[in-house]
């Protein structure tokens, strides 16, 4: 591809793993491009399959009153990117509900721009990391509200738990608004698991390893529970279960 | 079933145990009443494992009556990863996990939330967590469901509110009532309750007492009931009433004793 190579000087580029991009770099696509035609609703779920080096990226226009559910679950082995350009315009709607889950030396990110350019559109940005090992797990989410997007909703949760002590979360949700009628909101943090919920779960029976695993799919799980279709969000499910299974052992 | 002898444990360094010493036979309930402060919880986590409560010497031997294997099943249960069950184990070197398995359940005094984590889905892989460790077949989702069916409604609660995040939004009272729900499920041969009875108003007391008389009233059963006050045992009729204070066992007596601490305060008992 002809795109010029990014450096980490380049924000969106921050927190990258530049050697795994340059071995999929020539073979790289530009980014899809889809547009979801007026008042038309979709659903899209988005699983890595098991490569080393996975790359997903989308720019997305959304026209007046459209709905896209996008899921994402970012769990490749060695640098996991999952990449969305997004364009709002009146009335529409954007929910994004992701997972970075990883352990060893993967590198995992997230990296969303919304823009909201005409009224009344609505982003939910909802994204949770489990990192074990020496793991890096990124959300990059920047949410720009035009001068006439009035009234626009926007709302980014973001949340990571390190299981190591060599574990990374990095968490940069952001908010560049020129409307003065906006409902923005941004949450993130950072944390390990709960001592008294690992206490519980054990004293019921549980070891430690699936006691873990419980509770970091409680952690995890709720973001597919929007996903319409059965057979996709078993999947999703599914394929959660197990990557977490290998962070925990 | 429980024998503890002169147990001494630490929470932050700081010493809450003094030499405790206390045996429970099989088929008993004993009352452990006292003070705040005197290491009434501490005990129910020293025996629970819980990390942080450090026994720093003393031992605490549990010898589970066996697990009868159900006939459906035609088989015997065997081992249990460390021991061989009717003997005595070293509950102090088992994991807290292991020390469900062999059969001790440990009532919460705050039992807590697990957002995200269904109780049904909780309770029924514990409960088969423990089943594999015996040796004993899983329940299908359809047997457990029936279970917990069961147990619930003897407890006076909805089998729904077990589809919600274990004890997430519950009340007090209500969470209490799931604690022994999930008694109920585990069936376990021994029961340490750490103030159960606490936050409860009347009628959560006695479905909360008539729960644990059901539950645990049995020869091949115990419990160590721990509570500050005597109107629990109202319901739960106590074979043995033990006093603690300041870390160590000051008096034992029969039910009797229950009503004369309520009558004249600790300090005049402990006296």
């Amino acid at each position: 591809m002809t795109a010029p190579f990014p450096t980490r000087k380049d924000e969106a580029y921050r927190y990258a793993d530049i050697e795994a991009l340059k071995s999929v770099w020539a073979d790289l696509a530009e980014p899809r491009h889809i547009e979801i035609p007026a008042g038309e609703k979709h659903s899209h779920v988005l699983l890595a399959n098991d490569n080393p080096v996975e790359i997903h990226r989308a720019t997305l226009v959304l026209h007046a009153g459209a709905e896209l559910r996008l899921f994402a679950l970012n769990i490749a082995g060695e640098y996991g990117r999952v990449e969305a350009e997004v364009t709002l315009h009146e009335g529409a709607a954007f929910h994004f509900n992701a997972a970075n889950i990883g352990t060893g030396d993967s590198n995992l990110e997230v990296v969303t721009t919304v823009r909201h350019i005409e009224p009344s559109a609505v982003s939910r940005q909802t994204v949770r990391s489990v990192l074990g090992g020496k793991a890096v797990g990124s959300y990059l989410g920047k949410v720009h509200v035009a001068r006439d997007a009035q009234q626009s909703d926007g709302e980014q949760s973001v949340k990571a738990m390190l299981l190591d002590r060599g574990a990374t979360a990095n968490c940069k949700p952001e908010l560049e608004i020129y409307a003065d009628d906006v409902k923005c909101a941004h949450g993130a943090s950072v944390g390990e698991l709960d001592k008294d919920q690992l206490f519980y779960a054990m004293s019921r029976g549980l070891d430690p390893a699936t006691a873990k695993a419980l509770l970091l799919e409680g952690f995890v799980i709720g973001l597919w529970d929007d996903v319409a279709d059965e057979a996709d969000r078993e999947r999703l499910s599914a394929a959660t279960r197990d990557a977490l299974r290998r962070v925990t052992r | 079933m429980l024998q503890i002898e002169n147990l001494h444990a630490t929470v932050a360094g700081k010493a809450i145990l003094n030499g405790l010493s206390l045996t429970v036979p099989a088929g008993e309930i004993h009352a452990i009443m006292g003070p705040n402060g005197a290491g009434k919880s501490t005990l129910a986590y020293a025996l629970g494992g819980r990390p942080g409560y450090e026994v720093t010497s003393g031992s605490v031997t549990f010898t589970p009556t066996p697990f009868v294997p159900s006939e459906v099943e035609g088989r015997v249960s065997t081992t249990l990863d460390t021991n061989v069950l009717g003997e005595g184990l070293d509950l102090l070197t088992l994991a807290p996990h292991k020390r469900a398995t062999a059969g001790m359940f440990l009532g919460f005094q705050y039992p807590v939330e697990i957002p995200g984590v269904s109780y049904l889905q909780f309770l029924r892989e514990s409960l088969n967590a423990q089943r594999r460790a015996r040796d004993e077949a899983e329940l299908s989702g359809a047997e457990f469901i029936r279970l917990a069916r069961e147990q619930a409604s003897a407890l006076g609660m909805d089998v729904e509110m077990l589809k919600r995040p274990v004890n997430v939004g519950f009340s007090g009272g209500e969470k209490k009532r799931a604690e022994m729900v999930q008694m109920g499920i585990m069936s376990p041969k021994l029961a340490i309750l750490d103030e159960t009875d606490s936050g409860l108003d009347i009628d959560a007391l006695r479905s909360v007492g008539a729960g644990i008389n059901r539950i645990m009233r049995a020869p091949d059963k115990s419990v160590l009931l721990i509570t500050h006050y005597q109107r629990l045992l109202d319901y739960v009729r106590p074979d043995r009433v033990h006093v603690l204070s300041a870390g160590r066992i000051v008096r034992s007596g029969g039910p009797e004793l229950a009503h004369e601490l309520e009558r004249e305060g600790y300090a005049e008992a402990a006296a």
